[in-house]
């Protein structure tokens, strides 16, 4: 098997009725605080792709210093949108600091990165894929795209 | 000198073989450090930079 690099397709339902909440004000629910998003790791045998639906500890990497489920996503970014047109435009959002796995030892081999909503029953959000990698006593750098309207970690458009 | 963290404990990176590399295409630009204790892999960090994500465009229905 082998992941692909794709939002999830539960997550754009769950966006309509207020599933995830990326921002530190909220207008659909009585807290008003931003949902923890986390970010955990995938073999390259797993199978993560568009029809994930949550996070799940098969195939997760496993290693010394790292915890199931991953580490939490900083995020001092509320989402943006903005028009690039009369008809078009875009929302966008991305952690506001790099994913860092410290002084781990992963020895076989992964080539994903699933984010989830730990606030919201562990739904997943996007998987991202890169080329294959283990760690040996060393850290894990995700550094994270510009948070722009082109290279944002989530993006949503309209055309 | 630095100090290496490795599987035999923090190390001078002046008793280890250092070896690195990069991978830079569409989907990320990458570089990785390995050290070696003679052939022994005891030391190896990544750091991935994505550049490219998974894009939903969405589509509105049309009236009339």
């Amino acid at each position: 098997m082998a992941n692909t690099q794709s939002m999830c397709t539960s997550f754009l339902g769950q966006l309509l009725s207020a599933g995830h909440n990326f921002a530190s004000n909220n207008v659909a629910r009585s807290a008003n605080t931003a949902d923890t998003f986390k970010a955990a790791l995938y073999l390259t045998t797993a199978t993560i792709n568009a029809a994930t639906t949550a996070y799940s500890a098969t195939n997760e990497v496993s290693g010394t210093n790292y915890t199931a489920g991953g580490v939490t996503v900083t995020n001092a970014n509320n989402p943006t949108s903005t028009n690039s047109s009369s008809t078009a435009g875009v929302g966008y959002w991305t952690p506001s600091a790099s994913i860092v796995y410290t002084n781990v030892t992963l020895s076989t081999a992964f080539d994903t990165m699933l984010l989830y909503n730990s606030s919201q029953s562990n739904a997943a959000v996007a998987a991202y894929t890169f080329g294959s990698q283990t760690i040996t006593a060393g850290n894990f750098t995700l550094t994270m795209p510009s948070n722009t309207t082109t290279t944002a970690l989530v993006r949503l458009s309209t055309t | 000198m630095a100090i290496i963290t490795t599987t035999k404990g923090d190390m001078d990176d002046s008793l280890l073989v250092h070896k690195s590399g990069s991978i830079d295409n569409e989907i990320e630009y990458t570089t990785w450090d390995e050290y070696y204790l003679g052939d022994e892999l005891v030391h190896r960090s990544a750091h991935v930079t994505l550049k490219t994500s998974p894009f939903t465009d969405l589509i509105g229905a049309t009236l009339g």
